[in-house]
């Protein structure tokens, strides 16, 4: 059995009180809860302060471009559909840069786990606004103020009938640890938005603004209920969900393969005998 | 024999269908055929063609002289009947054309066969007179229906026997009538009888592909690069492999480099746009060291261009597009048996290196059709590179891009063994983790490109070259101009003492001390590189590989491929001046 000291990976270049610590901290306690030892699942990655999530624990990676994490994650499960394969990104990453890569691998419904650490500002360039940001957000790129309508992740994925749509907050750990697990542990594409305050940029969405706001879905709240599920995509404001808002047990795309069914495409092993038989449908 | 046959028309009248079939038929007649195509960036409408050349000794060019005219609409008469030969004969049904006078063409040699009707009064309907025309042109040629029948059989055996009399009947008509009809029709085809393969350099590329142990092909479809992912999704159940059509370029390069990660051979195909798109992932998959193999069909550009048509406009952008640097291998293969065994050797190069490997070509390049004898598949090499499951795992430590002799670090597969398998984009050490320090850059530059660059340089073959071995006219190419140019040599040096050389392995560029084709050119009176494109850009860039400076250039880029009679008529003016 693997311990926590297995996932130890290299120290985090984070600012002292963000809210990445938590996600790190809830994924590692997560992944030793559920047995899934560090070289049995890969990361994958694209550019912005959670894209290197990775490298602060232990386990295969694959640290891409901005953006790209989800088509190069499509890949790998399409090579090894029985590797979990987790995507770390944030708003900026996910939702900007890969929104086009985002809303086809909802539709694909590959079984990969995107875990999208929103704090709804860039850190990585120091300070200018997300799809995230909220309109009216002033920075030194926007001093007018941001003018464009604040995306929806949960609407949109709901939208798409997204296998999986939840949302956390990295200032409710014990929660977070169930989510991150159920998004796993979930078959199929599963969204799960973690908002999570920067505490060097973002001077509106702070830990104290968030849990002003952030509740727990009841539990007799239905997930299953798609109509429900974007009445309650759609709350922001005064009051904002966490848990799981929306699920559905669409067919994954790797099931859906039929030279997938019996072996993983990485261990099929190539039979050149057919070659000259192929090389007659020339004549 | 050398006849050449060219059917037009609207896209959607079955011009392709028609031409495709005779193709297939001449080809297991044994015959040597070659066919092009010609075609608007258009679903219906517009002026189309296909052409077929059709001889009992190799063919590899599209020639100007039309002997068969099949005209499907009047346009195709307009457009092409100042191609026709002295005995040249044009077909077509008036009922679909109009009536064609003598005195509106000045053509002696007028055909009308009524296609349609023919089809309706054999009972098989207005939708077989292409058969019917498929077969009239058999009947021109005297040449028998057997093949055709077999074809008929082997195209509808799903439909049923209903249909595959109907299409027999159908050609068995229009044989009879052109044989009844057509007192001026002169061609007299030679006997031949061993079958030939009829294969495009599309098709080859595919099959290539297939042959070279490729799992994973992902693609946004483009023009002319389609036929590849059309190819592989065809030999998906057969060979395992998965085809994914990809939202744009950029997510088909970066899933390919997924899958290749996880551990399976990957390939994408696009054009010229679709790769400029892809460019960020070839500097992912340099910067991560991991093996991809990219089709990239060129078309005429920039931007949109001539979506349909062909021109080697793209020869330096493969070669220099990068943000940073690092080596790749680039072919550019010039007929469809070199698209095959490139298309093996991209990916073998691909894997042993963990580089880039693309493979270019061009729309006349990608549909034109050449027969062979066969293929010899002993030639095909497939190592496995990778490190997988128990070997991984009887390693004592694994670094993914750990310093070596080579440059070469172990390409182990992630999750099959207690081994962690980690790359970045950013710059990385030798466990693949984010780095800054100086030292570590210049180390992974050293060994991504100052020790791998050397036995990359070695794997690359030096140029074909064909004619006189001590030329006085060197003609010189790249990529899909190899047919008519060795066309071309074979005409003029009656008259010259004349060479070409090709150029199909052009990344890193061939070194000359297996072959000096430096001296060849030196010694040479006139150089010169011809080229489907404006710039000039293999002289270019053989200016600054090499020095050498060609002493002439034939460039054309209308959006068309070079025509036999054109580019010997074109060389021989240069002869003249000497």
């Amino acid at each position: 059995m693997p311990t926590l000291e297995d996932y130890k990976g290299q120290t985090p270049a984070w600012c002292p009180g963000c809210g990445n610590f938590a996600i790190l901290k809830t994924f590692k306690d997560a992944m030793l809860e559920l047995g899934i030892e560090p070289h049995q699942f890969t990361m994958v990655s694209g550019i912005g302060q959670a894209a290197k999530f990775p490298h602060y624990i232990r386990c295969n990676t694959f640290n891409g471009l901005h953006g790209r994490a989800l088509p190069v994650a499509t890949g790998i499960r399409l090579a090894n559909h029985e590797m979990p394969v987790i995507v770390a990104t944030g708003d900026g990453d996910c939702y900007g840069e890969g929104g086009n890569h985002f809303i086809h691998g909802i539709r694909r419904n590959i079984n990969v786990k995107l875990f999208v650490h929103d704090n709804q500002i860039y850190g990585l360039t120091k300070g200018q606004p997300s799809p995230t940001s909220m309109e009216g957000m002033v920075t030194k790129n926007q001093p007018f103020g941001v003018f464009s309508e604040q995306l929806n992740p949960m609407a949109l994925a709901v939208a798409l009938d997204c296998s999986f749509v939840a949302r956390g907050f990295a200032g409710d750990m014990e929660y977070l640890k169930s989510l991150v697990k159920a998004a796993i542990q979930h078959k199929g594409f599963s969204l799960f938005d973690i908002l999570q305050p920067c505490v060097t940029f973002n001077k509106i969405n702070t830990y104290e603004w968030y849990k002003q706001r952030v509740y727990r879905i009841e539990p007799e709240y239905d997930p299953e209920d798609r109509v429900e599920a974007f009445r309650r995509a759609l709350e922001w404001g005064e009051r904002i969900p966490t848990g799981i808002i929306y699920k559905n047990n669409r067919p994954v795309l790797e099931e859906r393969i039929p030279i997938l069914q019996k072996t993983p495409l990485v261990r099929q092993s190539f039979d050149r005998s057919k070659l000259q038989a192929t090389l007659k449908e020339f004549y | 024999m050398d006849y050449t046959i060219k059917i037009g028309g609207e896209a959607g009248q079955g011009i392709q269908t028609v031409g495709d079939t005779l193709a297939r038929v001449f080809s297991r007649s044994g015959y040597h055929v070659f066919t092009n195509q010609d075609y608007e960036s258009r679903v219906r409408g517009g002026h189309n063609f296909f052409q077929i050349r059709i001889s009992d000794g190799p063919v590899m060019a599209p020639r100007e002289r039309v002997d068969i005219l099949v005209a499907f609409d009047k346009e195709s008469i307009s457009e092409h009947k100042k191609e026709l030969t002295e005995q040249g004969q044009i077909v077509y049904d008036s009922s679909s054309t109009g009536e064609i006078p003598h005195s509106e063409t000045g053509i002696p040699n007028l055909l009308d066969i009524p296609f349609a009707k023919l089809a309706i009064d054999h009972g098989a309907g207005r939708i077989m007179a292409n058969t019917v025309a498929t077969g009239a042109i058999l009947g021109m040629l005297k040449m028998s229906l057997d093949v055709l029948n077999d074809i008929i059989r082997d195209t509808f055996s799903k439909k049923g026997e209903d249909t595959i009399k109907e299409n027999i009947n159908a050609a068995s008509a229009g044989h009879e009538f052109a044989i009844a009809h057509c007192p001026t029709c002169r061609f007299f085809p030679a006997d031949m009888s061993q079958a030939k393969m009829l294969i495009t350099s599309i098709e080859a590329i595919g099959f290539g592909a297939v042959a070279s142990g490729c799992q994973f092909y992902t693609a946004y479809p483009m023009t002319p690069s389609t036929g590849i992912m059309n190819y592989l999704a065809g030999k998906e159940k057969e060979y395992g492999i998965v085809v994914e059509q990809a939202e744009d370029e950029i997510a088909a390069i970066n899933m390919a480099l997924g899958a290749s990660f996880a551990g399976v051979r990957a390939m994408t195909g696009t054009a010229g746009g679709g790769f400029a798109l892809m460019v960020e992932g070839l500097s992912l998959a340099a910067m991560t060291e991991t093996p991809v193999v990219i089709a990239l069909g060129q078309r005429p550009a920039p931007a949109t261009g001539l979506p349909t048509r062909t021109e080697q406009g793209d020869l330096l952008f493969p070669i220099f597009t990068s943000h940073g640097e690092f080596p790749r291998a680039v072919f550019a293969p010039g007929t469809p048996e070199q698209a095959f065994y490139l298309t093996n050797k991209a990916f073998e190069l691909a894997e042993k290196y963990q580089i880039q490997a693309i493979i270019i070509f061009d729309q006349y390049l990608a549909d034109a059709e050449w027969t062979y004898e066969g293929f010899d598949l002993d030639k095909i090499a497939f190592h496995d590179y990778r490190i997988r499951g128990d070997r991984l795992n009887a390693l004592q430590e694994y670094k993914r891009h750990a310093y070596t002799s080579t440059g070469v670090s172990p390409l182990g597969v992630p999750g099959e063994s207690r081994h962690l398998v980690v790359t970045d984009s950013d710059e990385h050490g030798e466990e693949g983790h984010i780095i800054e320090d100086a030292e570590t850059r210049v180390r992974m530059v050293n060994k991504r490109l100052f020790q791998k660059m050397p036995l990359i340089k070695k794997e690359m073959s030096p140029p074909f070259l064909y004619g006189d071995s001590h030329p006085e006219i060197v003609i010189t190419g790249w990529g899909s101009t190899y047919g008519v140019m060795k066309e071309a040599v074979d005409i003029l040096s009656k008259g010259m003492k004349i060479a070409m050389l090709h150029f199909s392995e052009i990344c890193p560029f061939p070194e000359i001390e297996e072959f000096d084709y430096l001296s060849l050119l030196e010694n040479a009176r006139m150089t010169i590189c011809i080229e489907n494109n404006a710039g000039g850009q293999f002289a270019k860039l053989m200016r600054a590989e090499t020095g050498y400076e060609f002493t002439a250039k034939i460039n054309k880029y209308d959006g068309r491929p070079f025509i036999l009679e054109g580019l010997t008529g074109e060389i021989d003016a240069h002869f003249r001046r000497l």
